[in-house]
């Protein structure tokens, strides 16, 4: 029966793309890959057009679920929890024809812990990777890893032979300006080949013709060009005139114009990123402020009131246009440890507010200085700028200093800012992500991106446990302590989740990831 | 006159290696490149193990003396964002910004010359109001507005012309490709070349028509109206000939800021040229792409100038004397 | 000088009383630059007072009651809730100020280096001229990021707001000196050669004299025509520096900043949020230039006789 359907379904599949020669897809973001190379570069334009060339041997699907793609089946063993067993697929060959086994990932898994990798962070739990057989992998990590699994949705694996061939095994020195084979050329078993590159302008991808997942994947688009768009309103315009056939950073306002176009439509999906602003509540005196001698931002009463402040339903319904989801924690809601509770949004009341300001003893109000992006997250600018007349409705005097992303975040690595916008994305969706980046105290390997100055030892030790902790309902209690105590300090002052908005035209069909990467082996056309 | 050109070239090697200095050292103030190499998931000491891999930690001093000394030998760095030398990215992209600078030069040359002599000799009438209006709307508004309301009427609403890119371009020779042999080039070269050459073309218009009017009313165009040269031999050979002058100089000077100014027309068409490749770099603060522009701008610049003060000497003589020689 | 000012005696004024562009433009030039001096006082609110703001107002359509808080405005408000109005005439204020000091500052540079370079010749016209190139390869958006950079060093963080407005003017005023100085030496060395500076300097009149007395008047006329052009161009660049991102801060927003914030809602129906700030900033340089070449064509002594 289960044979017939696929049969039914290659036989409809060969059908329609007889029908239908090529079916071009013009795709445009705002920004390009960086490198073909599929271990030089964390990043999500990067692994987006990766994704369709290469193959990890897991992926998330179009929702985020955790699907087979070159591992049909893998887990902990039942024995010995450090070691996960991986079985690979069969009969799967590379663009090249060249054929893929357990060699490959060996040789992969080896490549992207090498120095110059830029996943190898993602990898620091491996202590071995061994190749029993051709169709077999174990991974022995240093202790019980449960979301092993998790960190390997973006580990493309190569070709040995063919990384032996065009002396390709050393992955590219990207920050040293390396350019090799790898970054320019690509030989994957991903459902789309390359054809051409010319980067940040064109890119052709064309369907491959030996990929083992025909049949199994709507796999309707044959072509693809690839165009990266850096201005908004060219982007929107390059849709709205029928030259693109999907975009996927629709700015808000442009939602409703795109939609009422009768070609074209509008898919919208929470995204796993949450959008906060972090206080310096450690030093003992802020350097941007008027205030002499003391911090008041230290004062956990000015921290709620303006918490108490920001008005989120109105920067919900006027600066996004409903495309946030008002947050109540600096936590996405596809991450493991959140709760409906934890996100509850703090009311808007001004008059309270004020009080517990008043009572702090800066009834007079005080002058500080908020930093922010203008190019980096949705409507950045527009929020900060809000944000300054919510404060100023109790008596913070805020000056608005928005700028490139590339100055602005090093400021916060630097400790140069007292009050500045961030935004978080969770890749592995575990609460331990966040705990080591923004809570933890920073030191060289955990809490680079906490620029709230805020140390404490015991949260400290409790992040620490978590990555060896195998028992999960444990681990998951400590994960509740832990935000427990991060909402009681009001670490961060937490404003929305961002809402993915692709734009595309009424011919596709598709879902929105997550992760706001488009896997085109799932779109169909109509 | 060889003394002068010898030493003019040795001017022009200092104002590069101003530049340089200048340019360097502005790019100090941009910003931190660390973080978007690096990505979210990097810890403190990945970012200190990076900024001594690419000599940020050394001084200044140290470090343009590096830039300078690369520079000599053609490699002008790496760039942080593609991870290819600048040189070779900046040569990718610079066939596009050329070809979008030369029509648009073109255009402003042409029409403006054309419109200039025009108003001039025809001084009054509605033809002429009509021009010198419209002109001064197009110029009484910013360079990006104007480019987006194109796009906005010609792309969108009457779906005639294309809103980015530069279509489809074929190869000539080793590195250039030009998009003016294919339908698609041309038709996707029309409304950047106009955004970018319209305020040249006004510039010009109004120099000509403001320097033949003077001419016209010189003695020795009276004199040749007294001797009965026909009208039109007046007004070509010898106002046409006084006009040039300054409008040489200007026009030499505009085909630098045409050059300049395509980063706007870029950034608004995503043009694949140097212009939105030096925002693009800007904004990821990838300096050697930043320095390596605008010491090709700066090279650019001082040939552009360098023809300009050797037209000037050709066409007026009576500047021979007073220029350089002594 | 005499010519000049004989001219502003007899003949401008009877120029401008016989034209009726001049007269059109000179009303809506003077009209717009009172309306801005005066904002506080006619501007139906302060823009500029966050804490006056309501987010909740934003987006308004002009004389229509907001669906949220029932408030309307004459010419609706923009992405924050601020009137479109009072916006544009604080935000005006800040354009013809950035406007005026740049063009103030680019001639002053420009007119004394380009008669120096002129009159010198050799050594220092060389060196005023490789200053200029190396001036003019750096476009006034290199120019004003790197002065922005190097001023944010060095300004306090509250002052940040204001010092963009500096910033501004340094930088378009430094990238349009060139201009100046090329045109007025291109002229002057020709009017140096003409036979009446050469007997001034024959019968004994210092250099100073004979750069003021002789030549200056006598390049006139092109200063004229590029500062005609430069004023409205400085409104404008102030325009393209804020749509690249380094012009007046959107809490303090000008003309140019105004435009940018509103070319984001072209698409989307908010069309008066970018009308009216352009419509002004094209009102206000289309006068300028219209005013300048009136000037032009009337105080040109050659054109006179």
């Amino acid at each position: 029966m289960i044979r017939k359907v696929t049969i039914a379904a290659q036989a409809a599949l060969l059908a329609s793309t007889g029908l239908v020669s090529a079916e071009t897809l013009n795709w445009a973001r705002a920004g390009d890959s960086l490198t073909l190379d599929p271990h030089a570069q964390n990043e999500g334009p990067t692994h987006a057009l990766a994704h369709q060339i290469y193959e990890p041997l897991l992926i998330r699907d179009m929702t985020g679920q955790m699907v087979p793609a070159l591992a049909t089946e893998w887990g902990p063993n039942a024995d010995d929890p450090n070691v996960w067993t991986f079985k690979l697929r069969e009969g799967v060959t590379y663009h090249d024809g060249a054929a893929f086994d357990s060699e490959d990932v060996l040789f992969s898994l080896e490549r992207a812990q090498s120095e110059d990798s830029d996943m190898k962070e993602l990898l620091n739990s491996i202590k071995e990777v061994r190749a029993p057989d051709a169709s077999t992998i174990e991974i022995e990590t240093d202790g019980p890893n449960p979301i092993l699994a998790n960190n390997l949705t973006n580990l493309f694996i190569m070709d040995k032979g063919w990384a032996e061939a065009n002396d390709v095994v050393k992955v590219q020195d990207f920050e040293g300006g390396e350019e090799t084979f790898a970054s320019r050329n690509a030989n994957g078993t991903g459902p789309y080949k390359l054809t051409s590159r010319a980067p940040d302008s064109l890119t052709e991808l064309e369907a491959f013709d030996g990929y083992w997942g025909k049949g199994e994947f709507p796999l309707e688009i044959t072509k693809i060009k690839y165009t990266p768009i850096k201005n908004a309103a060219t982007r929107v315009a390059a849709l709205l005139s029928g030259e693109v056939d999907f975009i996927q950073d629709v700015p808000v306002q442009d939602l409703g114009r795109v939609d009422a176009d009768e070609n074209l439509k509008v898919i919208k999906a929470p995204q796993n990123r949450v959008i906060f602003f972090g206080l310096n509540l450690g030093d003992d005196d802020l350097t941007t402020d008027d205030v002499e001698g003391a911090n008041p931002f230290a004062d956990k009463r000015v921290r709620q009131a303006m918490n108490m402040a920001i008005n989120r339903e109105a920067i919900m319904k006027v600066v996004m246009r409903d495309q946030s989801i008002p947050a109540g924690v600096a936590m996405p809601p596809f991450v493991n440890g959140w709760t409906e509770a934890l996100d509850t949004i703090p009311s808007n009341d001004i008059e309270a507010a004020k009080a517990l300001v008043a009572e702090a003893g800066y009834g007079d109000g005080f002058t500080v200085t908020l930093h922010c992006p203008n190019d980096r997250y949705i409507n950045d600018e527009a929020i900060c700028q809000a944000a300054v007349g919510m404060m100023a409705q109790i008596g913070i005097t805020v000056n608005l200093d928005a700028k490139p992303k590339a100055q602005h975040f090093p400021q916060i690595n630097n400790l140069e800012t007292d009050f500045y916008m961030l935004g978080w994305g969770v890749p592995t969706y575990d609460s331990e992500y966040i705990f080591n980046f923004l809570v933890h105290t920073k030191t060289e390997n955990r809490g680079s991106w906490n620029g709230t100055r805020y140390s404490n030892p015991d949260i400290d030790a409790k992040i620490v446990s978590l990555a060896s902790e195998t028992d999960l309902a444990k681990r998951d209690a400590t994960i509740a302590e832990i935000w427990a105590a991060v909402q009681d300090e009001i670490l961060y002052l937490p404003i929305h989740h961002q809402v993915l908005n692709w734009g595309m035209s009424n011919k596709v069909e598709t879902v929105v990831d997550p992760e706001d990467v488009p896997k085109f082996k799932y779109f169909t056309l109509n | 006159m060889i003394s002068y050109i010898v030493k003019r070239a040795l001017q022009s090697v200092l104002v590069l290696l101003a530049v340089g200095f200048v340019a360097f050292g502005m790019f100090r103030f941009i910003g931190d490149p660390i973080d978007n190499m690096l990505g979210q998931e990097r810890t403190d000491a990945d970012i200190e193990r990076l900024r001594e891999i690419l000599g940020l930690n050394d001084p200044f001093l140290v470090q343009y003396w590096n830039f300078l000394k690369g520079a000599l030998q053609g490699d002008m760095g790496v760039s942080f964002r593609q991870g290819r030398p600048a040189l070779d990215i900046i040569l990718d992209r610079l066939p596009a910004t050329l070809e979008l600078a030369m029509v648009s030069a073109t255009f402003a040359m042409v029409v403006g010359i054309f419109l200039g002599i025009y108003t001039a000799i025809n001084r009054k009438g509605p033809i002429t109001n009509f021009i010198l209006t419209t002109s001064l709307i197009g110029v009484s508004l910013p360079t990006f507005l104007i480019g987006i309301l194109l796009i906005y009427l010609f792309a969108v609403e009457l779906k005639w012309l294309p809103s980015f890119g530069r279509g489809d371009v074929v190869p000539v020779g080793d590195w250039w490709t030009t998009g003016l042999l294919t339908a698609s080039g041309l038709k996707s070269l029309i409304l950047p070349a106009i955004t970018l050459g319209l305020y040249q073309m006004t510039l010009i218009m109004r120099l000509v028509r403001s320097e033949m009017s003077e001419v016209l009313r010189q003695d020795y165009i009276r004199f040749a109206r007294a001797r009965g040269l026909k009208e039109r031999a007046i007004n070509f050979r010898h106002a046409v000939k006084n006009t040039l002058i300054p409008v040489i100089t200007v026009a030499g000077l505009q085909i630098g800021s045409i050059i300049a100014f395509s980063i706007i027309t870029e950034t608004v068409f995503q043009w694949p040229g140097v212009g939105l490749l030096f925002i693009d770099s800007v904004q990821f603060v990838d300096i050697p792409v930043m320095a390596s522009y605008l010491m090709m701008i700066s090279v650019m610049f001082v040939g552009i100038n360098f023809i300009v003060d050797m037209a000037y000497l050709a066409i007026d003589p009576r500047l021979r004397g007073g220029k350089g020689g002594n | 000088m005499d010519s000049v000012k004989r001219a502003f005696d007899s003949d401008l004024a009877w120029s401008f009383r016989h034209s009726p562009v001049a007269i059109l433009s000179a009303t809506v030039a003077l009209l717009l630059i009172l309306a801005a001096v005066c904002a506080p006082l006619i501007a139906p609110y302060n823009p500029f007072d966050p804490a006056s703001l309501n987010l909740m107002n934003g987006f308004s359509r002009p004389m229509e009651p907001n669906a949220f808080t029932g408030d309307s405005f004459l010419l609706g408000t923009d992405d924050q809730g601020r009137d479109v109005l009072s916006t544009i005439l604080y935000g005006m204020r800040i354009s013809l100020f950035v406007g005026f000091a740049a063009v103030v500052f680019a001639m002053i540079i420009g007119v004394v280096a380009g008669l120096v370079a002129a009159y010198a010749g050799g050594r220092v016209d060389a060196i005023i001229m490789r200053i200029a190139d190396v001036q003019l390869t750096f476009p006034s958006i290199l120019v004003a990021m790197l002065i922005f950079g190097i001023a944010k060093g060095f300004t306090p963080v509250h002052l940040r707001d204001q010092m963009a407005i500096w910033v501004l003017i340094i930088s378009i005023g430094l990238s349009d000196w060139v201009q100046f100085a090329r045109v007025v030496r291109g002229a002057a060395l020709v009017e140096k050669s003409k036979e009446y500076v050469e007997a001034a300097i024959l019968i004994g009149r210092g250099p100073i004299a004979i750069i003021f007395r002789h030549i200056l008047p006598n390049v006139l006329s092109p200063v004229l025509v590029i500062a005609t052009i430069s004023l409205a161009l400085a409104i404008i660049a102030e325009a393209t520096l804020s749509f690249l991102g380094v012009g007046a801060p959107p809490t303090r927003p000008s003309l140019g900043t105004l435009i940018r914030i509103g070319q984001g809602y072209l698409f989307s129906g908010e069309w008066w949020i970018l009308l009216f700030p352009s419509l002004t900033l094209l009102l206000l340089a289309l006068s300028v230039n219209l005013l300048g070449d009136w000037l032009r064509d009337a105080l040109n002594p050659k054109l006179g006789d």
